[in-house]
């Protein structure tokens, strides 16, 4: 066992949760395999998706995977950057509009 | 400090048999992974034997004007190897009398080959359909004495198909070197005025595209139309089809994903993208390649392995279709890179 919590070659493991639980590890992957098909959006457009949201969950893996699928799908430095910031700043926005909550506490307890 | 090929730099990669020994050894000897002869066998398709004679792919020789990071050939301005005037007499040979529809002629830059231009004006006296020369285009920029080659290949009804690792400026020349992608983009816009790939022109021109680093290519199709729609609005260039070809983990890219930590993700990748369907097509089962020296091989890969094909005829001077046909074709781990996602050949996708 690592002494580790993350370790990258454990991404190609991936997989291996259907053992454990074939039915849900299944349904799981067929339905992410699903998403990330030509649809309404196109798959390099949700390849920038899955992008943004990897940062902002901090997944490790999944930062690995979608940068190397963004390279793959001919996405550049700049585009991928623009992304991670899209994420960046909804994560912060949404730590700022709880600022509006602390004024709210603010006004209601002061005199 | 300028790139030099393995061979001047006297890399242990160099050797062909090292860089069999590393591709069958670690991960795969370790079986993490299988064996390339295995994971075939697994969906029948060992032993890998040919089918019919379509193209007929001659290396001129290994000397180039540019030194790219990925180049399986490991080609330079240092390489001298060079095919040779009888050897060509001999190509033509089999030039004349062979069934494949296709004469692609490759290297290095094959353009260099002092006797480029007689090879080329006998060959296609020929008739055969389908004749391609693989430029790098900086060449014809390179020297005054290249300037011309538009003109000529469109005398001789050449498809000319070029590397072209990426519509941008910055990935091109990180992989080809600087200033790349300016010339290139000039020599493609001297292509276009002579009439390749314009409306109503027979003239074809094709560009090959592989990945600039340790990822595989997606979708040609998706990658075709990326090219074409940059290359149109920047540049207003036009070409005809985009093949994109997947690096195969020998030469020079093997040396590259060794030192970068990239090998054991990299080979993972291509096994893990394994498609049967891309082994039905592999261009191994519809060419032949011919090397400076007249050796015969079933790809230009195995060529640079030093791998000759597995028949009683191994050289141009010898040559029997028929005998070369019933031949079984040799393969290590590097064929992974022919049979992930949707393949990979000269001619592009294949799956």
């Amino acid at each position: 066992m690592s002494k580790s919590y993350y370790d990258p070659s454990d991404l190609r493991k991936f997989g291996e949760i259907t053992e454990w639980s074939e039915e849900l590890g299944k349904k799981f992957f067929d339905y992410y395999g699903k998403v990330f098909e030509e649809g309404a959006l196109s798959a390099r457009e949700k390849s920038l998706i899955a992008l943004a949201v990897s940062h902002v969950v901090k997944c490790p893996y999944c930062i690995d995977a979608y940068t190397k699928d963004g390279l793959q799908r001919g996405i550049t430095k700049e585009e991928m950057m623009e992304a991670v910031h899209a994420g960046a700043a909804i994560e912060s926005g949404a730590t700022l509009v709880h600022g509006v909550q602390m004024m709210n506490k603010y006004k209601k307890l002061s005199m | 400090m300028k790139l030099k090929s393995l061979k001047y730099r006297k890399d242990d990669l160099s050797s062909p048999a090292n860089q069999l020994e590393y591709l069958s050894n670690g991960i795969f000897k370790e079986k993490e992974l299988p064996y390339f002869k295995d994971k075939i066998a697994q969906t029948g398709h060992f032993p890998l034997k040919p089918k019919k004679l379509e193209i007929l792919q001659i290396n001129l020789g290994y000397m180039c004007n540019q030194v790219c990071g990925h180049c399986h050939v490991d080609a330079g301005p240092d390489r001298k190897e060079i095919m040779t005037r009888e050897t060509m007499h001999q190509c033509l040979d089999v030039i004349k009398t062979t069934g494949a529809h296709t004469l692609d002629l490759t290297g290095g830059a094959p353009e260099m080959n002092p006797d480029f231009r007689w090879f080329v004006e006998e060959a296609s006296k020929a008739g055969i359909r389908d004749f391609i020369v693989r430029s790098n285009l900086t060449i014809i920029l390179a020297n005054k004495k290249y300037h011309d080659l538009p003109e000529f290949f469109k005398k001789h009804n050449v498809h000319v198909v070029s590397s072209l690792p990426f519509y941008k400026r910055e990935k091109t020349d990180k992989q080809r070197g600087s200033g790349v992608f300016d010339k290139s983009i000039k020599a493609l816009q001297m292509l276009n005025k002579v009439g390749y790939a314009q409306e109503g022109s027979n003239l074809k021109l094709d560009l090959v595209y592989n990945p600039s680093g340790a990822f595989l290519p997606t979708d040609q199709a998706a990658m075709e139309n990326d090219f074409k729609l940059a290359l149109k609005e920047d540049f207003d260039i036009d070409f005809n089809n985009l093949f994109a070809i997947t690096n195969l983990p020998i030469s020079r890219f093997l040396e590259y994903l060794i030192a970068s930590e990239n090998y054991e993700d990299y080979m993972y990748a291509l096994v893990e993208a394994y498609n049967p369907a891309a082994v039905d097509n592999l261009m191994c089962t519809n060419t032949i390649s011919v090397s400076w020296d007249g050796w015969l091989y079933d790809c230009d890969f195995n060529q640079m392995l030093e791998l000759k094909v597995k028949s009683k005829v191994k050289h141009i001077s010898e040559y029997n279709e028929d005998l070369l046909n019933d031949r079984e074709i040799v393969i290590s781990q590097h064929c992974y890179g022919c049979t992930a996602g949707a393949g990979s050949s000269c001619q592009g996708s294949v799956a």
